[in-house]
């Protein structure tokens, strides 16, 4: 694990899954339309299977808005569906984005938001008046303070993760050792 | 990094050295000296090759960057041994807004003097430097080659550059003050 830190800490702002004190925390700083984030998608989803209740998980974004032109729409309609529809609707919203980053188009995402039960016309005004921009940048920003090197950039009990997320199998073995060696302190 | 691991023969440009000045070619028919950006900071990324498979890549991070450097009026220079046609390829493929210099002949030499030249494989190191407006090291940090340090490093020394010049202009409006 590398010195880059979690800047600013897990807070009320964040999208979390997961049990609120478990002893470990995994946050991914993530681009809706990066092929490298949609591989990771089920990586993180076999951890939050094997971890159980002793992984807390949260999702910020991090679009790469020069290599991607879909991205940052589609971070702004995930928080315009949070906005609108609750966390859980987000993660839904999360999970509907990443299976279908083929298609990213505002009226694809104004489906994906509907599908969550949330007014596709509310995330439409949303998008079209940039509402949620400052809530997107704001995640970009403590990316850049935190030290994130590219999309995925995970980061474990608040410091930058630089072991190969794409090894499921080590980095779950990794979390388990931390949650076991924060269960003996 | 462990000093075994090191190839190159002088280390890293440290805080408080004058940086050793430069003039590299940008593009095919132009020149980037450091000179040129007297007066604001500068932030050196030293880097191995263009064209890493991956997105999102040191120089693709840094780009995207590119509002959150324009806040503290840095000018950031890209620094490989590719050649100028090479940087231009790359530049308009992954739609670079910074210059990348060409550190390209003599091979390396740029990067030699900054120590950050890895001699047994030919590229320079993936090293960070920031300096300040009148030229002087403020920061450097040699990163593991496999390893993308990530901007937080860069940014804690562009404000701490930023703090000490507020403080100088609240010494210096004190000192005006004084003297009416």
């Amino acid at each position: 694990m590398s010195n880059a830190t979690l800047n600013p800490p897990v807070g009320p702002q964040d999208h979390v899954q997961g049990a609120p004190h478990a002893p470990v925390t995994l946050v991914e700083y993530g681009d809706f339309e990066c092929g490298h984030c949609g591989r990771a998608h089920p990586v993180v989803q076999e951890l939050q299977r094997q971890l159980g209740d002793t992984l807390r998980f949260v999702y910020r974004s991090f679009p790469l808005n020069q290599a991607h032109p879909h991205a940052e729409h589609a971070a702004e309609a995930a928080e315009s569906v949070a906005a609108h529809g609750g966390e859980d609707a987000f993660w839904e919203m999360h999970d509907l984005l990443f299976e279908n980053q083929e298609a990213l188009e505002d009226e694809d995402l104004l489906a994906y938001a509907a599908s969550t039960g949330v007014d596709e016309q509310a995330v439409a005004s949303d998008l079209a008046s940039g509402a949620m921009a400052t809530r997107v940048h704001q995640d970009f920003r403590s990316g850049v303070r935190s030290g994130v090197n590219g999309t995925p950039t995970f980061f474990v009990n608040g410091r930058r993760y630089d072991g190969d997320w794409t090894d499921v199998e080590a980095f779950a073995a990794d979390l388990h050792a931390l949650a076991r060696a924060t269960a003996a302190r | 990094m462990t000093s075994s691991e090191r190839s190159t023969s002088t280390p890293l440009v440290s805080a408080g050295q004058i940086a050793p000045p430069f003039e590299l070619r940008a593009t095919p028919d132009q020149t980037v000296s450091l000179a040129d950006f007297r007066g604001r900071p500068v932030v050196l990324v030293f880097y191995p090759a263009d064209w890493s498979p991956v997105c999102g890549d040191q120089i693709g991070i840094y780009n995207e960057m590119a509002a959150e450097f324009a806040e503290y009026g840095a000018q950031v220079l890209g620094i490989s041994v590719d050649g100028a046609w090479c940087h231009a390829a790359f530049r308009d493929a992954r739609h670079i807004h910074f210059p990348l210099l060409a550190d390209f002949e003599p091979k390396g030499d740029v990067s030699r003097r900054y120590g950050a030249y890895r001699e047994k494989d030919g590229f320079s190191e993936r090293a960070l430097v920031v300096i300040d407006a009148a030229g002087v090291v403020r920061w450097s940090y040699l990163s593991p080659v496999g390893i993308n340090p990530g901007a937080d490093g860069i940014f804690a020394a562009l404000d701490a550059l930023t703090s000490e010049q507020r403080s100088q202009h609240a010494d210096a409006a004190a000192g005006a003050a004084t003297h009416e």
